[in-house]
C-alpha cells in the first residue's frame, strides 16, 4: 500500500466553506440564520430550528482539550510511520458544544509526534494553527 | 400504552453455526449457507418452508444468493439492518415483526463474516480522499474503530474515574467463560491481569485485550410464529422484546459532537425496549452485550439500566460479570473478544443456549437473557425467554 495519508475532500458540498476558512486561516463554524445556532459537523440544516440559511462565523479559535488518545501500530502505513502520536478532541472556549478532532503540536510546523503524547493532559487550554498537508491544509493545536 | 404486537409472538426453534477461526477456507457465502443449513436442521425445518429473511445490510451474501444455495421457497419478507455491529439484534426484531404480522412463517437470520485477514478489515481499505463525516476525523490519525472508541474511553476515565483494572474485568470475565467453551477460539488460553497490565497498546487507553477478536466464521437463526413453536424438537425461546436506537445526533463510532457524547444509542434501544417487557433490569440475571471493545460493556451497563451513569466500570468490581455467581455473568460464551467475533451475532446464539439451559457456563436461573447489538452505531437489543 502507498503510504498517503487521509485527507478530506474539501470540495464536498455541505462542507466545503470550513475548509476554505482553513485555507485562509480561520476556524470557521456554521452558525444558523435563522436562530443563531452553532453546528458542527457542518450539515445542511439546522436540528433546532430546521432552517437551511447558515453564515459561517469565525470563532476565537482558542478551546480546552475534551479527551485523547495515541494511537500505536497496526495503522495505514504513512501514520505507522508517526506512531505513536497525539489524537485530541478539543471543545471551543466559547462553546463548548463546538468540539473539534485534531493533533496537538510542539511546534506550529512541526510534525504531529513531535510532543511527547503522555504529556497531553485533558482540560488544558490550547489555540488552533492551520498546517498545509499536500494540498489541503488541516487545523491543528498548540499549547495556549 | 397499547399493547406490544411483537412480545412472545415470535420464537427461535433453531440455531447453528460453522466453526471459528482464521483463513477459513470456505467463501463467505458457503459459510453462510452452512451455518444456515444446520439452523434449520436443529429446528428440523425443511428449506422450502423458508418465507422470509433478515440480515445486515454488510452481509456479502444477498437474499437471492443464500434462497438458490439453499434451495428456499417463495421468500415473501426480506429486509436488512445497517450499520454493522448494531444489526444483529435488528434482525431478530424484524423477524420477530414478520412472524407477529402474517408477513412471514419461518424467517432465516444470520451473519457471515471472513474478518480474520488483514486485508478485509475496513479501516484499512478508505481511499485517501474522506468525503463523509470522517472527514473531520481520519486526516488526523483518527484511523481504526479501536482510536474511535478509546477516543469516548479516556474521557469516561477523566470523567467518572474509570481504570484499565474495570476494563481489565471485563476481558478476564470474558476470557474465562471462553476458557470452558470447546467451540471459543480462546479456549484453554488463560488470560491473567498481569498479561492485560503489561499488554501492547493498540489506543491508550485501550491494550491488545481490549479489541474483540478477528474471525471468519458465519451463524444462524430460524424464527417461527410462537403458537407453532412447540412443534419443533427444540426447547423454544421466546422473543419477549426488541427495538433499535438511535440517540438524539447520534453520529457514528465518533460521537464527539452531541451534547452528551458518553450517553450512546444503548439509552434510546433501551427506553423501547423495556417499554413493553415484563421484565425490568433487576429481573435480568444474564446478559450478552456487545464487545468490540472492553468499554463498551460499562457504557451498555448504563444504557440498559444495570447501574446508574459513571458506575459501569465500578459495576464489573468483585467478578460481577463472572458466571456462575457474578451479579449479572455476561458473554457466557465469550463474546467477542473471546469466543469469535461475528459482528455479535454469537451473543444471540448464546442468548438463545441459555434459555434452553445449553450454555457451557450456564445460569441456572435465569428467566430471561438480555442480547444488545453494538453500543457507539446505530444499535438494537432483544430480550430473550424461556
Amino acid at each position: 500500500m502507498e503510504a498517503t495519508y487521509l485527507l478530506p475532500d474539501v470540495e464536498a458540498q455541505d462542507t466545503a466553506p470550513f475548509w476554505e476558512g482553513c485555507a485562509r486561516g480561520e476556524l470557521l463554524v456554521q452558525t444558523c440564520s435563522n436562530c443563531g445556532h452553532r453546528r458542527f459537523p457542518p450539515r445542511p440544516m439546522c436540528p433546532v430550528c430546521r432552517s437551511i440559511e447558515a453564515t459561517w462565523e469565525p470563532t476565537s479559535g482558542r478551546g480546552r482539550v475534551w479527551s485523547v488518545i495515541i494511537p500505536h501500530p497496526p495503522l495505514l502505513p504513512a501514520y505507522a510511520d508517526l506512531a505513536p502520536y497525539n489524537v485530541i478532541v478539543v471543545e471551543l472556549e466559547e462553546d463548548p458544544m463546538i468540539r473539534f478532532v485534531g493533533n496537538l503540536l510542539a511546534t506550529e510546523d512541526g510534525p504531529i509526534n513531535e510532543l511527547d503524547p503522555s504529556t497531553v493532559e485533558i482540560g488544558e487550554p490550547v489555540r488552533v494553527v492551520f498546517q498545509k498537508v499536500e494540498d489541503v491544509v488541516l487545523p491543528r493545536w498548540v499549547r495556549a | 400504552m397499547p399493547p406490544s404486537v411483537i412480545k412472545d409472538r415470535a420464537a427461535i426453534v433453531g440455531i447453528g453455526q460453522t466453526a471459528f477461526g482464521k483463513g477459513l477456507p470456505d467463501s463467505e457465502l458457503s459459510l453462510a449457507c452452512q451455518a444456515m443449513r444446520a439452523a434449520l436442521e436443529d429446528a428440523a425445518i425443511k428449506p422450502e418452508a423458508v418465507d422470509g429473511l433478515a440480515s445486515y445490510t454488510m452481509e456479502g451474501g444477498r437474499e437471492v444468493n443464500v434462497a438458490r444455495n439453499l434451495g428456499l421457497g417463495e421468500i415473501t419478507f426480506f429486509s436488512q439492518v445497517g450499520y454493522g455491529g448494531g444489526a444483529g439484534g435488528g434482525t431478530i426484531t424484524h423477524a420477530a415483526m414478520a412472524v407477529a404480522t402474517g408477513q412471514a412463517d419461518v424467517v432465516l437470520t444470520w451473519r457471515a463474516r471472513k474478518r480474520a485477514a488483514r486485508a478485509s478489515r475496513p479501516w484499512s481499505q478508505q481511499s485517501k480522499y474522506v468525503d463523509d463525516e470522517w472527514m473531520f476525523s481520519r486526516p488526523f490519525g483518527l484511523l481504526r474503530p479501536v482510536d474511535e472508541i478509546a477516543m469516548l474511553t479516556r474521557r469516561y476515565m477523566h470523567q467518572y474515574g474509570a481504570t484499565r483494572d474495570h476494563l481489565a474485568n471485563v476481558a478476564i470475565a470474558f476470557r474465562k467463560h471462553a476458557n470452558n467453551n470447546p467451540d471459543a477460539t480462546m479456549y484453554g488460553k488463560e488470560l491473567t491481569r498481569d498479561d492485560y497490565m503489561n499488554a501492547r497498546w493498540i489506543s491508550e487507553p485501550l491494550c491488545l485485550y481490549d479489541n474483540c477478536l478477528e474471525t471468519d466464521g458465519a451463524l444462524a437463526a430460524v424464527i417461527v410464529p410462537a403458537d407453532r413453536a412447540k412443534d419443533f424438537p427444540q426447547p423454544p425461546v421466546y422473543i419477549h422484546a426488541g427495538a433499535q436506537g438511535i440517540g438524539r445526533e447520534l453520529q457514528t463510532m465518533t460521537n464527539y459532537f452531541s451534547e452528551d457524547p458518553l450517553r450512546g444509542p444503548s439509552w434510546a434501544t433501551a427506553k423501547k425496549l423495556w417499554q413493553y417487557s415484563d421484565f425490568k433490569p433487576a429481573d435480568v440475571k444474564v446478559a450478552q452485550i456487545y464487545d468490540a471493545f472492553s468499554p463498551l460493556i460499562p457504557l451498555s451497563l448504563e444504557g440498559y439500566g444495570f447501574c446508574g451513569r459513571g458506575e459501569g466500570a465500578a459495576f464489573t468490581d468483585n467478578g460481577a460479570l463472572e458466571a456462575p455467581h457474578g451479579r449479572l455473568p455476561t458473554n457466557t460464551s465469550g463474546g467477542g473478544m473471546s469466543e469469535a467475533y461475528v459482528h455479535g451475532f454469537n451473543l444471540i446464539l448464546e442468548g438463545v443456549r441459555q434459555m434452553r439451559g445449553t450454555s457451557t457456563n450456564q445460569i441456572a436461573d435465569a428467566e430471561c437473557c438480555l442480547v444488545t447489538s453494538g453500543e457507539g452505531v446505530p444499535t438494537s437489543a432483544i430480550l430473550l425467554r424461556k
